[in-house]
């Protein structure tokens, strides 16, 4: 859509609202009036080069405030009018513009994460808007706000499950079944009889759905985190062995040939060309694994737990229909798996900057 | 990075004893290991058994009773056979106790739920490549959805679409479909972004529409990505309609066959139902090779 468009679009759409009815009058409502004008000014302004930040994201801001206040006077949510969704959709296309501008900005760095970050809480915010307006019952959806209320008031509760399920259960099984892939696939390697046996077998493991162990592991090894960092050993465990034997067949021939022409050893050719040459399969497997650790460990806690966890948490909240609780710990699993992910991608990037991906 | 990496992993190998042996051994050993597993792992039950009936027993008595309990810790490798040959072939198909039956019941899923991840993860491929506020927007999120346990989101999935009338086979089909997407639209943004810039410059030369560079250069230029990430979407598809079956109460599929027999200690039915998971599981992925191949021989490839 070209820049002409989504502004044009952008102030149409709000300036429509006001042939709408927009559950109840403008005049009663003046602050929200200002807003709205202002809102409307500036979506068809021009957004030049020096001041177009700041005008877009007054924009955003004060366009984003006037469905807020809308839904917040008296009458029943639910029975938002019409123009509040004309206004919204105008918002939107704001936001959309707003996106695109910053998707100029260069792409390294803290620039990179400002469109993201605008469009998660461009969905947030919707997200709560469209809740509120058509009254969409707690149980089915909570709003956002209530999320984190939840997430504000029972902090103390949500930390030891994040405890239980995270440091303990993931962290541990996480370093095992990395750890215990990355050795068997050095072994399988040096082996070649062990390597052609395994590969095919763990192309086979690949198509099997892991997590049915998990009732398996916890009748072994108990109800404690020890079963759930079992299922994320054996989670982990065979994507790393594989990207770890690709990794290891990744060096070339030619500076094969080269370290065999400097009379170098087995383990000096291991140690100085062929893993920093697989280092990028590997991270590559560890960031595959943090999310599947973190999905397995909550998927084992649905087999039997103590009476704390993530998974247990969602389990026992769910049975009593207290979403807002369940939409709490999924946010805050979500958030430590991307953090996980996150911290090992910075690692990649530290160990590994002279891939080609990296020197763009 | 992903999905190939994973997929392209085993090597060309030529010879069919140079392939069965190393295999053959590897799967003996771990028979092997098995049976004396099931022995270490039982023995305390059958003792405790052995002294309650106040009976003198020897060490053959012992493995011999260690694999045959009917709710064995570990189960030796001929019960499961046994309960798996007993549940698949002398069970009638549409018996609530056929193996066959619960497969079929997931594997409907399964593939109701590939189709719509695919297609979902292909528009989104599209749409990323395309627009550059989507690439920079939406693909972090995307990333960051594969980090929402899925398990979580299963029941009130299934609350929010049976509210709205939807029940049975598309609650799970809708889970299938939001952990497969996520490998086609990584592996498409990457295929569709495979063509080299003096392809792509000699249709901008030819003023080629982006619909005809889509149709005409990138589609084609990404059929290898396409499948390898099918191959990883169909198998996730799986384990998302078997995860989906978990939560939700449903009465059939191998989901509801492990629930049942891990509430009822029912190890055997348990494992025999984790083995027609991984036959199911390779016999889909096998079924999308096949499927590549066609295409490949379609196109002119050499295969």
């Amino acid at each position: 859509m070209t820049q002409l468009g989504t502004r044009l679009a952008a102030a149409a759409l709000m300036a429509a609202s006001f042939v709408a009815p927009v559950g109840g009058s403008w005049l009663a409502r003046p602050a929200t009036l200002v807003c709205a004008l202002a809102a409307i000014l500036g979506a068809g302004s021009r957004w030049d080069a020096r001041a177009g930040v700041a005008v877009g994201l007054i924009t955003v801001v004060v366009g984003a405030a006037v469905p807020l206040m809308l839904l917040d006077g008296p009458g029943p949510f639910g029975a938002a009018a019409p123009g509040i969704w004309l206004f919204l959709a105008g918002w939107t296309f704001a936001v959309w513009r707003m996106l695109s501008m910053f998707s100029r900005l260069p792409g390294r760095g803290a620039g990179a994460l400002v469109a993201p970050a605008l469009f998660g809480v461009a969905l947030l915010y919707l997200w709560q808007v469209l809740v509120v307006g058509f009254a969409v019952p707690q149980v089915l959806l909570p709003a956002p706000c209530q999320v984190g209320h939840v997430l504000a008031t029972q902090f103390d509760v949500f930390w030891l499950d994040f405890r239980q399920t995270f440091l303990k259960a993931v962290l541990a099984g996480y370093a095992i079944g990395c750890g215990a892939g990355f050795l068997v696939a050095v072994i399988a390697d040096r082996v070649p009889f062990l390597g052609r046996g395994l590969l095919p077998l763990s192309g086979l493991v690949s198509a099997v759905p892991i997590v049915g162990i998990a009732p398996i592991l916890v009748m072994w090894f108990g109800f404690d985190w020890h079963s759930k960092a079992a299922v994320v050993v054996v989670v982990t465990f065979f994507p790393m062995l594989v990207n770890t034997l690709t990794g290891l067949a990744a060096a070339d021939a030619m500076q094969r040939d080269l370290m065999h022409s400097y009379a170098a050893s087995y383990a000096q050719t291991l140690m100085k060309l062929r893993l920093p040459a697989a280092l990028p399969f590997v991270f590559n497997a560890m960031k595959i694994n943090s999310t599947l650790a973190l999905i397995a460990a909550i998927v084992a806690e649905f087999f039997g737990s103590p009476i704390l966890g993530l998974g247990f948490r969602i389990s026992a909240e769910v049975a009593r229909l207290n979403v807002d609780v369940v939409w709490a710990v999924i946010a805050i699993a979500a958030l430590a798996g991307s953090m996980f992910y996150g911290v090992i991608a910075l690692v990649e990037r530290a160990a590994t900057f002279w891939h080609p991906s990296y020197r763009a | 990075m992903t999905t190939e990496a994973v997929l392209l992993a085993a090597p060309p190998i030529t010879g069919i004893g140079h392939r069965i042996v190393p295999v053959a051994a590897i799967l003996a050993l771990l028979i092997a290991v098995w049976y004396a597993a099931a022995v270490w792992l039982n023995a305390p039950q059958v003792v405790e058994r052995f002294e309650s009936d106040g009976k003198s027993w020897n060490a053959r008595q012992l493995i011999e009773a260690s694999w045959s309990m009917e709710r064995p810790v570990l189960p030796a490798p001929h019960q499961i056979a046994h309960n798996f040959v007993e549940t698949v072939f002398e069970t009638p198909i549409d018996s609530k106790r056929s193996l066959v039956y619960h497969a079929g019941v997931t594997v409907s899923a399964t593939l109701l739920g590939f189709v719509f991840g695919t297609v979902l993860g292909v528009l989104l491929a599209v749409g990323i490549v395309h627009s550059p506020v989507l690439d920079r927007s939406l693909l972090p999120w995307i990333i960051a959805s594969q980090t929402v346990p899925i398990l979580a989101i299963a029941p009130m999935v299934v609350v929010v679409l049976g509210s709205l009338g939807f029940v049975g086979l598309f609650p799970k089909a809708v889970i299938s479909m939001y952990l497969c997407f996520f490998p086609v639209t990584i592996g498409m943004v990457k295929g569709l972004r495979s063509p080299d810039p003096l392809q792509l410059d000699l249709m901008r030369s030819y003023s080629a529409s982006h619909a005809q560079v889509l149709h005409k250069l990138r589609w084609p230029a990404a059929t290898d990505f396409l499948f390898a990430s099918l191959k990883v979407a169909i198998a996730t598809s799986l384990v998302g309609a078997i995860v989906g079956e978990l939560p939700t109460g449903a009465q059939a599929g191998l989901g509801a066959r492990l629930l049942s027999g891990s509430y009822y200690g029912q190890t055997i039915q348990i494992w025999s139902a984790l083995i027609m998971a991984s036959i199911v599981g390779v016999a889909l992925v096998a079924l999308v090779g096949v499927a590549e191949r066609l295409v490949a021989r379609h196109m002119g490839r050499p295969t």
